[in-house]
This record gives structure tokens, C-alpha cells and sequence, in this order.
């Protein structure tokens, strides 16, 4: 075929237009696939609120409830561990809390509503595992002036009996305090803001 | 015999296949002195095909539901006939896989099967690794095991690490605010279908371009240089029969390993099949330890050598960074090497002593991955860290230091 009578520059600008709005439209038909990788309603729902009874909880004991699928650990702490808090202060990455690890009712020295009661998502900031809980303050292999706290076998990350991390481990911050309230002297709700609910 | 040829030819007439056959076969010259290195290109391919066959019958009584997945998994074992061997050829093949993929690999840092004209050849197979992993990966989280669960979760707690878009780039990975149903579901669907799918299409272009480039040689001469006066190389030989059948000699011997494995140490010593996976998958007890499988491990201390912010980047970014540099850094291979020459015979010094040291940085990085971290452990890794990142990037340097020896005009045999 000769070019003669085409115009090149119609045709040009016709291919263009084409190929921007198919591609347009093609970008567009990717939204609902990407879009479906989202939580569904169901785990939306399934993200509820959970309710937990601390009125048998012993001074030193840590129970464990389930909310989003997360561990949340619950301990009531006693007069001596929150003593050693403090003294912990200058080998801690953020004692302060200033990062946004927690609501604002729980950004204070012992990171709880009520002073002797610690709630915490037990999930490490590092990647995920559960720390274990090793209250005892006696020397122990990762460090000799052990103060009771969290660790996580993982990879050897530590927090003190308020979730805030240690300097010189792989996590980089405090564990979270979940947004929860007390719907009575014994009932702790998971997942409701003191405020919002 | 007649009928057969009459039949040929009515094919050939309506799709290319005696083209085909020639192209990439009985008239593919490939040059003449290939090695033992040169076995893991076609291992790789068959194991494809192993991995393949075993899994679309794994997918037959397996159930991708985290209420049923580790009991079907166990039904497979126990009441499926031959259930345990199928799963086992599936499971060990995975590693064989990365056996024969980082054999495959080193060949082409021993010979620089890498260098022009040969870069998309190696871009290519950069990608099938990539692909690869990331079905291995998908393919760990299906047994629904505690290890399948917790590596799930550590994995994909990586994304959280990015800025600003992290979290949520990770719970649009899981579809969940953690591992689930839902991401085990997903995982599946990638696993089976879409993975695969790329692979396959990977390994047709990663062929494809190196029959039209040629194959490269341990001696890193160009044998299309050197043409008889029917245009063919001299150093070069019909790929069929001479290494179809040499390969078939490479296929037994891959087998009879692999085969060893299946049947008399199927778990590969908790390496192969971690220990903590031959319990159910408990989303609030981690176990007492999280390793990846042995493939991962390399990547997986380098992850973990990290323990240091630096100005505003977390210790933890930076962690998630320099894992993924340690793999995507294979990628500029072809434009980091300057050397003159390409095969390892004729290279100096200096590149034989890096790739030693590349080589026991890998391997010692991989065994450091496997174990929980100590103060020594680390240092260690990040020893090993600093040597597997300076055997890449200074290798324009060294590469053009480097004494080399001359290169012949024909391979040598």
C-alpha cells in the first residue's frame, strides 16, 4: 500500500488516543482485583471488640485473649516490677513512649489505665512473633541484670513489664497497647477507645 | 514408515514442527565442550516438570481451608495411596530445585554465562529465581504448620517495614490482620495457578533467548566465530543426540540422589521439613524458634545482621532493605563485571579469591540462618553480609585489576 493520501499524523494521534483511553480503561479494570485483596466485611466483623474478666487475676499472672486474631496479653503487675520500671529507663530505645505505640490514656511511665494493670498486644515490633513472658528478675543468658520482662525468641529482641523495648535489638519499638477500656472495676473491653465507645 | 513421514509432512504444512525440532534440538549447535556444570540447566527443567506432575495430584485431596488444611495434609500421608510419596517427591523437590537452581546460577559465575550478549538470557533467570521463591514461599505457608504459619507471618511483617504505605501494603497482602484463612486461600491460588503460570512462561523466554544467543562455554569463547563453510560453528555439536543423551546420563544420577532422599530421609534432617510444621499452625504461640527452609536461610541472616538504625531508617527497614539488595543485586551482574575475559580459566587472581569468599560468605550465612542469633552469630552474619555485598559491587574495580591470561581462539576440550 503507498502512503499516498494517509495522513500520518491523524493516524498517529488516533493510535495514541486509542492506546490512552484502552490503557486508562485497562488500569481502571485492575482496581476491583486489587481491591478484593482487602479484608473481606466478614474479617472486618470478625475484628470486634473483645471483652476480658481480670477479676481473678493474680498479682504476677498474665492471661491471654484473642482480639483480630492477635494475641492480647493482660498482666497485673506487682508493687516491686513497677518500682523496676523506672530504673530501666537509660537502657530503653523509647521510655518516654513518644512513638505512637499506644492511645494517649496509656502514654505515661507504666503504659497502663490503672498502674498495676498492663494490656498489650502480644505481637513483637520486630516481625511478628510472640515474645515470651519471663517475669522472674533473675540474670539470664541474653542479659545478666534481667529485670523480668518480655523476650522474644525469635531473634533475642527485649522489653521490660511495660512493653517498651530494649537498646540493642532488633526491634524498633515499644509493643502496642491496644485501644481498650474498663466497662467495669473487672471488665476489660479490648478494642473500644475509652473516649471513641 | 512411509505413513509416519506422510503424516510429518501434513503437520509441517500446517504448524512448524520439524522447524522447531531443528531450532532448538537436532540443529541447535551447542559447543562441544560443556562439563559437569552444564548438567543443572536441563535438572532444573525436569524438576520443573516433577514439581508440576506431584502438585496437580497433591491439589487432589489437598484442602487450602485453615480449619482443614493440616488434616488433609496428614490424610495425604496416611490414607491417600502412595499419598506419602507424592508428597514427598513435592517436598524434597523443592529443595532439589534450589539445589539445581544455585548450582545453575554458579556455573554462570563461574564461566560469566552472564556477560554480552548474554544478559537477557541471565535477566531472564533472575526472574525464574525470583518466581521461584516466591512459589516456595506460598507453597511453605499451604501444610498450615506452626512453621508454615510463623515464617508466613514474619515474612510478610517485611512490607510493614516500608514507610508510610507498610502496614497496610502488609494487611492487603494477608487480607487480614494477620495469617488466616483468607491469606491461606490466596497463597493457594498463587501457588497453583498464577506462580506456575509465570514460571513456565519465564523458562520458555529464559530458552528461547539463549538458543538465539548460543550457549556459552567453559571457556567462555564465542563459538559462532569460527563457522565451517556451511555456516556451522566448529566447535559446536547438535544439541540432539549428543547432550540429550549426555543429560540423560546427568538425569539418572539426579535421580538416584533424589530418589535416596525420598525414601530414606524425606525430611532432610528438619531441613528439608522443619520439625515445628509437624504441628498445626497456633496464631498465639510462636514456637521456640523461627527458621526458614535452608534455601532462604542465606537472605534470612542477612535480614537479622542488621541491628542498627542509621540517622531516621530503622534497624528494621534497613533489614528488609539489604535482603532484598542481596537478591536483586544479581540483576546488574552483566554490567558490574569488567573484566576482559569471561571463563574462570582465564581470569586472575582476584576473581578467583572473591568468588571463594563469595561462595563461604553464602554458605556460611545460609548455616547462620538456620540457628538462633548469639552476639558471635552476628557478627558473624554481618561479616559475612559486608564480603557477599563487596564480591558485587567491587567488582568493576577488581574485575579490571585483575591479571588475566590470554583467551584461545577455539575452546580447548
Amino acid at each position: 500500500m503507498s502512503g499516498d493520501g494517509v495522513d500520518t499524523s491523524k493516524r498517529r494521534f488516533l493510535t495514541a488516543a486509542a492506546t490512552v483511553v484502552g490503557g486508562v480503561g485497562a488500569v481502571y479494570t485492575a482496581v476491583p482485583f486489587l481491591a478484593s485483596w482487602m479484608p473481606s466485611e466478614r474479617a472486618k466483623a470478625a475484628g470486634a471488640p473483645v471483652e476480658a474478666d481480670i477479676s481473678k487475676l493474680e498479682v504476677g499472672q498474665m492471661i491471654r485473649v484473642q482480639w483480630r486474631g492477635k494475641p492480647v496479653w493482660i498482666l497485673k503487675r506487682s508493687e516491686e516490677m513497677l518500682k523496676a520500671l523506672p530504673t530501666l529507663d537509660d537502657r530503653l530505645r523509647d521510655p518516654n513512649s513518644e512513638e505512637p505505640q499506644q492511645p494517649p490514656y496509656a502514654q505515661n511511665p507504666v503504659r497502663s489505665i490503672k498502674p498495676e494493670i498492663l494490656v498489650l498486644v502480644g505481637i513483637c515490633t520486630h516481625l511478628g512473633c510472640a515474645p515470651d513472658f519471663v517475669p522472674q528478675p533473675e540474670p539470664q543468658p541474653y542479659d545478666p541484670n534481667w529485670k523480668g520482662g518480655y523476650f522474644c525468641p525469635c531473634h533475642g529482641s527485649r522489653y521490660d513489664l511495660a512493653g517498651r523495648v530494649f537498646k540493642g535489638v532488633p526491634a524498633p519499638l515499644n509493643l502496642v497497647v491496644p485501644p481498650h477500656k474498663y466497662t467495669s472495676n473487672t471488665q476489660i473491653l479490648v478494642g473500644v477507645d475509652t473516649g471513641a465507645a | 514408515m512411509g505413513m509416519l513421514v506422510n503424516l510429518r509432512d501434513w503437520i509441517d504444512a500446517r504448524f512448524p514442527l520439524t522447524k522447531m525440532w531443528d531450532e532448538h534440538l537436532a540443529k541447535y549447535y551447542a559447543p562441544k565442550n560443556f562439563n559437569f556444570w552444564y548438567f543443572f540447566g536441563s535438572l532444573a527443567l525436569m524438576v520443573l516438570v516433577i514439581q508440576i506432575i506431584s502438585g496437580i495430584f497433591l491439589t487432589m485431596n489437598y484442602k487450602p481451608d485453615a480449619t482443614q488444611a493440616f488434616g488433609s495434609v496428614e490424610y495425604i500421608m496416611r490414607d491417600v495411596d502412595w499419598g506419602w510419596l507424592i508428597r514427598y517427591i513435592h517436598s524434597t523437590g523443592a529443595s532439589a530445585f534450589f539445589i539445581v537452581v544455585y548450582l545453575h546460577m554458579f556455573r554462570g559465575l563461574l564461566y560469566g554465562s552472564y556477560r554480552g550478549p548474554r544478559e537477557l538470557i541471565w535477566l531472564f533467570g533472575m526472574m525464574i529465581f525470583l518466581a521461584l521463591m516466591a512459589e516456595a514461599f506460598f507453597g511453605y505457608l499451604l501444610p498450615w504448620g506452626q512453621m508454615s504459619y510463623w515464617g508466613a507471618q514474619v515474612i510478610t511483617s517485611l512490607f510493614g517495614a516500608i514507610p508510610v504505605i507498610g502496614d497496610d501494603l502488609a494487611l492487603w497482602i494477608r487480607g487480614d490482620y494477620v495469617i488466616s484463612d483468607v491469606t491461606l486461600n490466596r497463597f493457594f491460588a498463587l501457588h497453583v495457578i498464577a506462580v506456575p503460570l509465570a514460571l513456565i512462561a519465564l523458562v520458555i523466554v529464559h530458552i528461547l533467548a539463549l538458543h538465539e544467543v548460543g550457549s556459552n562455554n567453559p571457556d567462555g569463547v564465542e563459538i559462532k566465530k569460527t563457522k565451517d563453510e556451511n555456516g556451522i560453528p566448529l566447535d559446536g555439536i547438535p544439541f540432539h543426540p549428543y547432550y540429550t543423551v549426555k543429560d540423560i546420563v546427568g538425569v539418572v544420577v539426579f535421580l538416584m540422589f533424589f530418589s535416596t532422599v525420598i525414601f530414606f530421609v524425606p525430611e532432610g534432617g528438619g531441613y528439608f521439613l522443619e520439625q515445628p510444621n509437624f504441628e498445626p499452625a497456633n496464631p498465639l504461640k510462636t514456637p521456640e524458634h523461627i527458621a526458614p527452609v535452608w534455601y532462604f536461610t542465606p537472605y534470612y541472616a542477612m535480614l537479622r545482621a542488621v541491628t542498627f538504625d542509621i540517622g531516621p531508617l530503622t534497624a528494621k527497614f534497613l533489614g528488609v532493605i539489604v535482603m532484598g539488595g542481596s537478591v536483586v543485586i544479581f540483576f546488574f551482574l552483566p554490567w558490574l563485571d569488567k573484566s576482559p575475559v569471561k571463563s574462570i580459566r582465564y581470569r586472575g587472581p582476584i576473581y578467583k579469591t572473591m568468588l571463594t569468599l563469595f561462595v563461604i560468605a553464602f554458605l556460611t550465612l545460609g548455616w547462620l540462618g538456620t540457628k538462633p542469633p548469639t552476639e558471635l552469630r552476628t557478627l558473624m552474619a554481618q561479616i559475612g553480609t559486608v564480603v557477599y555485598f563487596a564480591f558485587f559491587l567491587a567488582m568493576p574495580f577488581y574485575s579490571r585489576m585483575d591479571k588475566t591470561k590470554p583467551v584461545p581462539d577455539r575452546v580447548t576440550g
